[in-house]
């Protein structure tokens, strides 16, 4: 049961293989999925992450059985389910506008999934129960799902689903109705909850930020195809494409050729004195055409030109300053690029702010700066 | 000042279709009750005497025909929710972007008079019209089979004149149903047979029950089908009331046994609303 979630077992509990999804639109094939091999570790938290579109609602469907792929097959802990109907697999889900039936009780709506696999009377009460206590629910048995807030809503949807113990828990942008504080609880309450019963969660969702704090690994999706597949931090600190990069918070993307490169850093002049630094792998030649990506919250900014600069400097001129309590955030326009985001810690003192068309000096480590793709 | 119009608003919308019922619809029933409690004929004139035997009177005379008026009606909703209930659910789930279309072609023949499509009907189904000729020319049938002056003749006309009332309401309620919901029935191990029966045919009760009530009522009381297609042996109470009140000027018997037929029918949808237990299946469409 508690197999290392980033390790996938020998058998992973969700498989795709060369599996590609054609819609027809007016009599023509369009790709929603167009390639995917993909194999999602036994209690994993695993969620498919991108902009609407990408394909990763339709890569779940083909999990759960309401969508069969054009070609390739799927495997539910390595049987090939393959065209298999929905109401013959495993796996349970959790809809974004939860779909709960309206005409049952919470109860009633808990006990659909064990009724039909004709479980006995008794222990369905006694699993329902079970269930309705992890997701806090306990006492509104008799309720109607409209007689609910939203948040219950959610909480019936996922013991409707849960309480079948599933080989995999799909959920379909569960948090998407919420509010933004019911939103930020209900992620926690995911988490604990996928860890208290050790089932495989595969998670749908725009929301970078919810996806970040919750799964052991993300695959982020663009136009039908997986850009990149790792683990929050690598997403994060280590995106493979420019699309990654741009997608997952923000990132200033520079472009550049490789002036000079040493000792494992590349060096990318931009102007007298400013040079953008960059780990790169052996092998990146002088001349060499790369884009370095750096996170906002890793430039500091300076008023005055600092001395003995161990990294990246870049000058420009403040063209937007917004005050956002725990941090300022600026943009400067650069020799590097004309819309460049610093997110400055409010941690100094307040009063030392550069304002708008001021003169300012960005500089930041080797080790944050990360080439794309290279 | 605004205040006072504002109070008033709601009053003065409802002012007019208040009147118009008060005039068409109360006045005219309280005629009738008083018609029913009469004595007299068309010569000497009516009076009113409380003659309450009106009812008792009509009542022996005509049950044969209420009840048979009665099980017409209901043989002609069951046959109904059999055939609407495939339609209304193939344009709700099935018919995309042409549902109203579909739609449309339901209502279609409300463009064509009432009587001229019974009458059509009634030469369609002629002893030598179009269907049976063919059929008897070929010996399929034998010489004597006759469809026309059948009760089942009746009631087939009955299903054909209220198909629509039947499909429209059901489609409403399947119409409404969010296909997540389905989907989710699907999820939880629920055969296409399962979920039909567990999810989809629950949530469109509503519609199976405004569509009863839309055709029950009316086909009991309906009298023109019987009167183009049926016989002496099929007459229906909308028939007797119809003659006593236009051949035999005999109002006071044929506002009674209106009377008769409308409590009936109360009573009948009254208790049927009961055993449905409509309050709740309306609140979930409600929702």
């Amino acid at each position: 049961m508690t197999s290392s979630p980033s390790t996938p077992t020998a058998q992973p509990a969700i498989e795709f293989a060369s599996v590609r999804k054609d819609y027809l639109s007016h009599g023509e094939a369009v790709p929603a999925v167009k390639s995917l091999d993909l194999a999602i570790a036994q209690g994993e938290f695993f969620s498919l992450l991108g902009p609407s579109g990408c394909g990763k609602t339709t890569t779940m469907r083909m999990i759960a059985g309401f969508e069969d792929p054009t070609a390739g097959k799927v495997f539910l802990a390595g049987k090939d389910v393959t065209g298999v109907a929905p109401n013959k697999r495993d796996v349970n889900m959790v809809f974004q506008s939860y779909a709960l039936f309206p005409h049952l009780t919470v109860q009633q709506n808990v006990a659909f999934g064990l009724e039909r696999k004709k479980v006995g009377k008794s222990d369905i009460k006694r699993r329902v129960g079970e269930m309705l206590e992890i997701v806090s629910l306990t006492g509104m048995e008799r309720r109607q799902p409209r007689e609910m807030s939203g948040g219950q809503q959610q909480r019936v949807a996922l013991a409707r689903a849960l309480v079948n113990h599933p080989r995999a828990l799909l959920l379909d942008e569960p948090l998407g109705a919420l509010d933004l504080k019911l939103r930020q609880q209900m992620q926690i309450e995911l988490k604990r909850i996928q860890r208290e019963v050790g089932i495989t969660f595969v998670y749908v969702t725009h929301d970078q930020g919810e996806a970040l704090t919750m799964s052991d690994r993300i695959a982020v999706m663009n136009s039908g195809l997986i850009e990149q597949l790792g683990s929050p931090r690598d997403i994060y600190e280590r995106p493979a494409t420019r699309f990654v990069a741009g997608f997952i918070g923000t990132s200033n993307i520079i472009d550049g050729r490789v002036s000079w490169s040493d000792q494992g850093y590349a060096v990318l002049e931009k102007g007298p004195g400013e040079r953008v630094v960059v780990p790169v792998p052996a092998g990146v030649a002088v001349g060499r055409d790369i884009e370095v990506s750096v996170r906002p919250e890793k430039i500091d900014l300076h008023r005055t030109l600092p001395g003995n600069v161990n990294g990246s400097l870049l000058s420009g001129t403040v063209t937007e300053v917004v005050y956002h309590g725990t941090s300022t955030n600026y943009t400067v326009a650069t020799t590097a690029g004309s819309d460049f985001v610093v997110f400055d810690q409010n941690a100094h003192d307040a009063e030392d702010v550069a304002s708008r068309g001021e003169r300012v000096f960005l500089t930041w480590a080797p080790q944050h700066s990360y080439p794309i793709g290279v | 000042m605004d205040r006072v119009k504002r109070t008033l608003a709601p009053y003065l919308l409802v002012l007019p279709g208040g009147l118009w019922l008060l005039l068409f619809f109360a006045v005219p029933m309280v005629t009738m009750l008083s018609l029913s409690l009469q004595e007299g004929d068309v010569v000497n004139g009516f009076v009113f005497t409380g003659h309450w035997q009106n009812y008792t009177e009509s009542l022996a005379d005509y049950q044969t025909q209420l009840i048979r008026s009665l099980v017409y009606g209901a043989i002609t909703s069951i046959i109904l929710i059999v055939l609407a209930f495939p339609v209304a659910y193939w344009i709700a789930f099935y018919g995309g972007r042409r549902k109203a279309t579909y739609l449309f072609l339901i209502m279609l023949p409300f463009f064509v008079s009432f009587v001229l499509r019974t009458i059509s009907w009634r030469m369609l189904l002629t002893d030598d019209g179009v269907l049976l000729h063919p059929l008897k020319a070929a010996g399929i049938l034998p010489d004597g089979f006759n469809v026309l002056g059948t009760s089942g003749a009746v009631i087939a006309g009955l299903v054909y004149s209220f198909l629509p009332f039947m499909v429209l309401p059901i489609y409403v309620a399947l119409e409404r149903i969010d296909p997540r919901v389905v989907e989710a029935a699907r999820d939880l191990y629920a055969s296409p047979m399962t979920s039909f029966r567990k999810v989809i045919f629950p949530l469109a009760l509503p519609g199976v029950f405004a569509g009863v009530l839309m055709t029950f009522v009316p086909a009991s009381s309906d009298y023109v089908n019987s009167e183009l297609l049926g016989s002496s042996e099929t007459t229906m109470i909308g028939q007797v009331i119809q003659a006593k009140f236009l051949s035999n000027s005999d109002y006071p018997s044929a506002s009674a046994l209106s009377f008769t037929l409308m409590a009936v029918l109360l009573i009948g949808v009254f208790s049927y609303a009961r055993m449905l237990g409509t309050e709740d299946v309306m609140k979930v469409a409600a929702r």
